[in-house]
């Protein structure tokens, strides 16, 4: 049972006044999410109770902390439908396993010559690894365009698709249009033209049932602190086959079996790839977080999610100057709501409607070449998780058209006036 | 309930700023370019380009500014009113206003006392600290134009 006022009051922060007796609205979930009281309990219980390296020592706390570490390893196998337990990797954020992969595999089987294929859609942490390769190994970087419904552009995908493309790497959700691509279709297609596909799980994980066995990609990485986890904790999960035949990202502690005066041996899966002390306390605590997900169920958020959307994209349309970037069709873009419009910039936008405590994003949301094939420098973000309401989304619309009001009132600029006019009838002084 | 009063909006978004903003001036192209510059903040995607024109006569005197470019409206204001205020002063007064700006900006103790016209309005941007760097892209962009800097990067 869907709960929203019980759910509501697992979070504390959303108690916080931002201004004068406004209360917090939080519409920046896709930047980071905000955190359960079992969360941010748990950090406290590890810090009061437990707190011991892992791994190497014998000592009680020391076993403890480990068992509740090793534990989380086996939840995030059944959260994401990871094969085994050594296939998951801990790392610090998305970043850092994009990061690994582009590094490790490039390492291993990227020649000069070979192509890499993103799409116009990625979030910079996975386009600039690949552009880093790329200076290393004389590459080519490809870009999947998208369509004029913020799709991905399937028929193009398969032209770009060569016996050169050796790495797939693609968003499952982009962050800016919530579009969801179809990640199963490219698996088949990547296969067929035995390139490593790898998908960038970050603002899928987080709202929809994810199985990576089931969509059938080599690798899938995302982060905890999207999640109601903790920040500082990353995941990569990926096929043995690919992982044990990687070489080290990066050396140290923990990733060692064996270390003499001239060389080194590499530990097992998946400690190879986790060199120094791990974030025990927010991996335990991220463990929390993924029971607390699962408890409510990611069909029920995704469901949730999607009736939002369709909301605010019903009330939003009262504004019909406002440019709306993603897919008409809910179920192909879900919990994300990025605009723009030909008179108040979203700096503005989101000025204004923090002082209502609603928190938006303004600005390129990391995707600096998706805003240049968009044609906007800008934009303004909402984006929703399974605590937000409608109550909230009827007061962000109440403020956002306090924003346009602000800007039109007296407007002496005639082109901008009659945009506005011509479409805003209800515009009223302040 | 939401409170549906906004005091602190309007120190920031003063009437004279959005009218700069609808209709920025230093729009007019010039006859010569002694100065240029383009200035960005790659956070937000800000843009501003900014070319000086001296006075033929004495080359130390800035006959005309011309602005350009796309942002939020305190970086249009802010740019608008700099393309006004510099107007007839010479290059050793402007930078003495752009100075004064920042330390307003920046809460920094003056003694000076700069007649700065319409940039008094801009001064509400202090309460809104995230705003600062809009206020002052356009001012940045100025004196790296002087500096013969020719792309500025601001965050």
């Amino acid at each position: 049972m869907f709960d929203i006022n019980k759910i509501r009051k697992d979070f504390p922060i959303l108690e916080r006044k931002i201004t004068d007796g406004n209360k917090l609205i939080y519409f920046d979930n896709a930047a980071t999410s905000q955190k359960p009281k079992v969360v941010i309990d748990s950090l406290v219980k590890y810090y009061e109770n437990y707190n011991a390296n892992i791994h190497r020592g014998v000592h009680k706390m020391a076993e403890e902390a480990t068992c509740a570490y090793e534990e989380v390893r086996q939840k995030v196998k059944s959260f994401i439908g990871a094969r085994n337990e050594d296939e998951v990797i801990f790392t610090r954020n998305t970043t850092e396993s994009l990061n690994l992969l582009a590094y490790s595999l490039g390492e291993l089987f990227v020649n000069e010559g070979d192509e890499i294929l993103l799409s116009e859609m990625e979030h910079h942490s996975n386009i600039i690894p690949w552009y880093i390769l790329r200076s290393r190994k004389k590459i080519k970087v490809k870009f999947i365009p998208i369509t004029d419904n913020y799709e991905l552009d399937y028929k193009s995908l398969e032209q770009l698709v060569t016996k050169k493309t050796k790495i797939i790497s693609l968003t499952h959700k982009s962050n800016v249009l919530g579009t969801v691509n179809n990640i199963k279709k490219i698996a088949q297609i990547a296969k067929a033209n035995g390139a490593v596909f790898i998908v960038d799980a970050a603002q899928s994980a987080p709202h929809l049932s994810v199985d990576f066995q089931d969509l059938g990609c080599d690798f899938l990485v995302f982060s905890s602190h999207k999640m109601c986890g903790p920040t500082g904790v990353g995941v990569l999960v990926g096929r043995r086959e690919y992982l044990e035949k990687m070489p080290p990202f990066l050396g140290g502690g923990e990733m060692i079996r064996k270390v003499t005066f001239e060389d080194f041996t590499t530990n097992d899966l998946p400690w190879k790839f986790e060199a120094g002390t791990p974030n025990i306390a927010d991996v335990i605590a991220f463990g929390v977080a993924i029971d607390y997900l699962q408890n409510i169920g990611l069909e029920n958020i995704y469901k949730y999610e999607c009736e939002l959307t369709e909301y605010a994209l019903d009330k939003l349309k009262q504004f019909d100057f406002l440019k709306i970037y993603g897919a008409k069709d809910c179920n192909k873009r879900a919990g994300i709501i990025t605009f723009s419009n030909p008179v108040v910039h979203p700096h503005d936008i989101a000025t204004i409607v923090d002082q209502y405590g609603i928190a938006i994003r303004a600005g390129h949301h990391c995707a600096q070449p998706l805003m240049k094939k968009l044609n906007v420098s800008a934009t303004a973000r909402a984006s929703f998780y399974f605590y937000n309401t409608k109550e909230e989304i009827d007061l962000f619309v109440y403020a956002l058209k306090k924003a346009f009001d602000y800007f039109a009132i007296g407007a002496c600029n005639e082109l901008i006036k009659g945009k506005i006019n011509a479409k805003q009838n209800a515009t009223t002084t302040r | 309930m939401q409170n549906k009063t906004l005091p602190q909006l309007d120190d920031l978004y003063k009437e004279i700023i959005l009218e700069h903003y609808r209709n920025p001036h230093g729009r007019e192209p010039l006859s010569k370019v002694n100065y240029q510059a383009e200035g960005m903040n790659p956070l937000c995607g800000d843009e501003v380009k900014l070319t000086l024109q001296l006075d033929s006569e004495n080359d130390k005197k800035i006959e005309k500014v011309h602005i350009e470019g796309h942002g939020c409206s305190i970086s249009v204001a802010s740019g608008s009113m700099l393309a006004d205020i510099l107007k007839g002063k010479t290059i050793a007064e402007a930078k003495e206003i752009s100075k004064y700006l920042k330390e307003i900006m920046h809460d920094k103790i003056n003694d000076t006392e700069i007649d700065i016209g319409d940039l008094e309005a801009l001064c509400g941007v202090k309460k809104f600290p995230v705003r600062i760097k809009c206020a002052l892209l356009p001012w940045t962009t100025f004196e790296e134009a002087l500096l013969g800097h020719e792309h500025v990067e601001i965050s």
